[in-house]
């Protein structure tokens, strides 16, 4: 139904905080598109300009290929789903989902009949005489989804709309959000700081930093292939794991030992590995070519399934996962070990190294 | 262990038993002597008829209501009451309510802007009613200058509306800096975010304040509605006196004003009490009504 082309987004706060430093990106037709990052990264500033709500310091977006910068909110045809709902308090549920469809002039009728079947949809339909005061959270949530769903608009955009819920209903609702967006086909910005909330939602995942876009692309290939350290350990839980290395005559040998294993070139200065593609080693064993780890088990985390056990290596701390249960307990010696294809290398600056290095 | 109401609402607890009621004692004087002993004599003398030269009174139990309400200039005066406290707390509030929502508008200067709003309130009564006496006296009157080269017969001297749109200007004019407060409260209190929600469901700005921001403000417009009636119906004596002593003819004759000039300047006692006493009735019933809705006022959320 639309695209959405951000084109050098930039946007400086009257008090001159400039929050977001220039973005590109491009959200193709029906593509739900995450935008990940921690707090204060400028995600929700991006949103709303998106939406029409900030006015754009400079650059352009544009909504199905038309430059909408000086359009307003009211004529966007977006729908927007807030953090907090922003449900309107003297309405009844149907009011509320009615409200926008009254605002645009469509028939009593098709209005009924829209409402009755997106509260269906959302199992609404007997909550449609409360006031929002009296529903939970989650129902509030339904809700703030079914106002947007129930007028059809060109794009959804969603600021962090899960982050008031409880973490069971979290996870249902990611999925639920996730299938009625491929059902309805609209296209959508999703606003989070939880990894992974973005990546199992995202068909196109942004992640930003400090009003920057870091990094863009399919979920899995970002966490495959971060682009900078910032993106290695900012997707995937726990985070990848990074050891800064000294380069030079101030190396260590373990250090330059694992640095003959970087790609050629001399650039390296951080070396990450995934803490589930580490495997344990016995003592004698030497595997050549992979990477081998002295480290010592500080603490031993057990979920169930697996387990995580924090060690120090090489002057830094790692968490390296195990299957099922561990025997492993702090003070233990290990060696740690990761085939060389498993193995992230990043430069000086956090850049990625790589033999074909992602364009982005 | 302490329930739950005392731990919520401490008390103190005195170790000697009389100073709590010394305490009390000055507010419990106070209210006696200037409340409870003053209602009473109205009470007592709205039971009265005193003959012409107040030299003998006889207990007439409530003849002197009966006389009252069957009275015509009463009933006038009930009538130009209710207009007159409809239309001071209606205007009061709508201009309020207007330049609220402007004064939330103003980007620069917004501190001062609301200071000078709120300053007629500091102004007496007399002095606010003195203020548009002249400012709308027929002959020495500025503005009643230019609303005669307007081509309107401006005469509140002699028109009972010109003297009652007179009045409700000037009591009108007094309440709108308190009345601006809380409405600038009110406007503040309403969540931007749900106005930012009404904006992208495509409601324009007229259109979201009557439909989001007017109904949020309820219990606000609710308060002020109590406020100013009580005010146009209690505190305007003032006003009334400077502006147009009730006149012209009795046009302007509020019930308050009515008790004045019956019982002080025309010194029918038995009438002017018992007029008092209804008039204690009303404000009983308005306080009842402001302790029961406003006090515990209507939440959403
Ligand atoms: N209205 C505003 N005025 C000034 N600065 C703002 C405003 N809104 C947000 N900011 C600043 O812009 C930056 C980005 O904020 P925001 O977009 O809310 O981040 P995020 O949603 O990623 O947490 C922050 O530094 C924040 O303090
Ligand atoms: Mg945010």
């Amino acid at each position: 139904m639309a695209t959405v082309d951000l084109n050098d987004v930039r946007k400086v706060y009257a008090g001159g905080v400039e929050a977001v430093k220039g973005v590109s990106i491009a959200i193709p037709d029906k593509q739900l598109c995450v935008l990940v990052g921690p707090s204060g990264c400028g995600k929700s500033t991006l949103l709303r300009m998106i939406a029409g709500l900030e006015t754009i310091s400079s650059g352009t977006i544009a909504i199905d290929g038309k430059i909408v910068n000086a359009i307003g909110p009211t004529e966007r045809d977006i729908a927007m789903v807030f953090q907090n709902y922003a449900l309107y308090p003297h309405m009844k549920v149907y009011d509320n989902m009615a409200y926008g469809l009254r605002n645009r002039g469509t028939p009593k009728a098709e209005i009924d009949s829209r409402v009755r079947s997106t509260a269906k949809v959302l199992e609404l339909s007997g909550l449609l005489d409360r006031r929002p005061r009296e529903l939970s959270g989650g129902q509030r949530q339904r809700v703030a989804m079914g106002r947007a769903i129930v007028r059809n608009p060109k794009v959804f955009l969603f600021d962090e709309p899960l982050s008031n819920l409880d973490a069971k209903l979290r996870g249902q609702m990611r999925v639920e959000i996730k299938s009625l967006q491929r059902r309805l086909g609209v296209t959508s910005v999703y606003v989070t700081h939880d990894q992974l909330e973005a990546m199992t939602l995202a068909d196109m995942l942004v992640v930003m930093n400090a009003g920057l876009v870091e990094q863009t692309g399919a979920p899995l290939d970002i966490y495959e292939k971060p682009a900078s350290t910032f993106v290695a350990s900012f997707i995937g839980a726990p985070p990848m794991n990074l050891l800064s290395l000294s380069t030079g005559s101030s190396a260590t040998e373990l250090e330059r030992k694992l640095l003959g294993l970087a790609p050629p070139g001399g650039r390296a200065a951080t070396l990450g590995f995934r803490p589930e593609d580490a495997e344990l080693v016995a003592d004698a064993e030497d595997r050549s070519g992979a990477l081998m780890l002295p480290a010592t088990v500080e603490a031993v985390e057990p979920v169930g399934a697996e387990s995580f056990l924090h060690c120090s290596a090489a002057g830094n701390r790692i968490v390296i996962r195990v299957g099922g249960r561990t025997t492993a307990k702090p003070g233990d010696k290990l060696r740690i070990t990761a085939t060389a294809e498993k193995l992230h290398w990043f430069d000086q600056g956090g850049r990625r190294l790589d033999s074909a290095s992602p364009s982005f | 262990m302490l329930d739950e109401e005392t731990k919520l609402t401490p008390r103190v607890v005195f170790p000697n038993k009389v100073l709590p009621y010394l305490l009390v004692a000055p507010q419990l004087a106070i209210t006696l002597v200037f409340f409870y002993w003053p209602a009473g004599q109205a009470l007592y003398q709205s039971m009265l008829r005193q003959d012409p030269f107040g030299l003998k009174s006889k207990f007439v139990w409530f003849a002197n209501f009966r006389k009252v309400l069957a009275d015509p200039a009463y009933l006038n005066s009930i009538k130009v009451t209710v207009a007159f406290s409809l239309a001071t707390a209606i205007v009061a509030m709508a201009v309020a309510l207007l330049l609220a929502v402007m004064a939330e508008k103003v980007v620069r200067g917004k501190a001062l802007y609301r200071t000078l709003m709120i300053w007629p309130y500091a102004v007496a009564p007399a002095i606010a009613g003195m203020l548009w006496l002249f400012l709308f006296n027929p002959s020495i009157g500025s503005l009643s200058y230019v609303l005669r080269s307007l081509g309107i017969a401006w005469d509140p001297l002699l028109n009972g509306s010109h003297a009652m749109i007179l009045l409700v200007s000037a009591a009108a004019w007094k309440q709108i800096s308190y009345n601006f407060l809380f409405f600038v409260a009110g406007l503040q209190a309403v969540p931007k975010t749900l106005i930012e929600a009404a904006a992208i469901d495509g409601a324009r700005e007229t259109k979201r304040f009557w439909t989001i921001i007017f109904p949020l403000l309820a219990p606000t417009t609710f308060f002020l509605l109590v406020v100013n009636t009580v005010y146009a119906l209690f505190d305007t004596f003032g006003i009334v006196h400077a502006v147009t002593g009730g006149g012209p003819g009795k046009t302007t004759e509020t019930l308050v004003y009515k008790v004045y000039n019956d019982g002080f300047v025309n010194l029918i006692l038995g009438d002017s009490a018992a007029q008092s006493v209804i008039l204690m009735v009303i404000v009983i019933a308005l306080t009842a009504i402001q302790f029961r809705y406003v006090e515990r006022k209507v939440h959403y959320g």
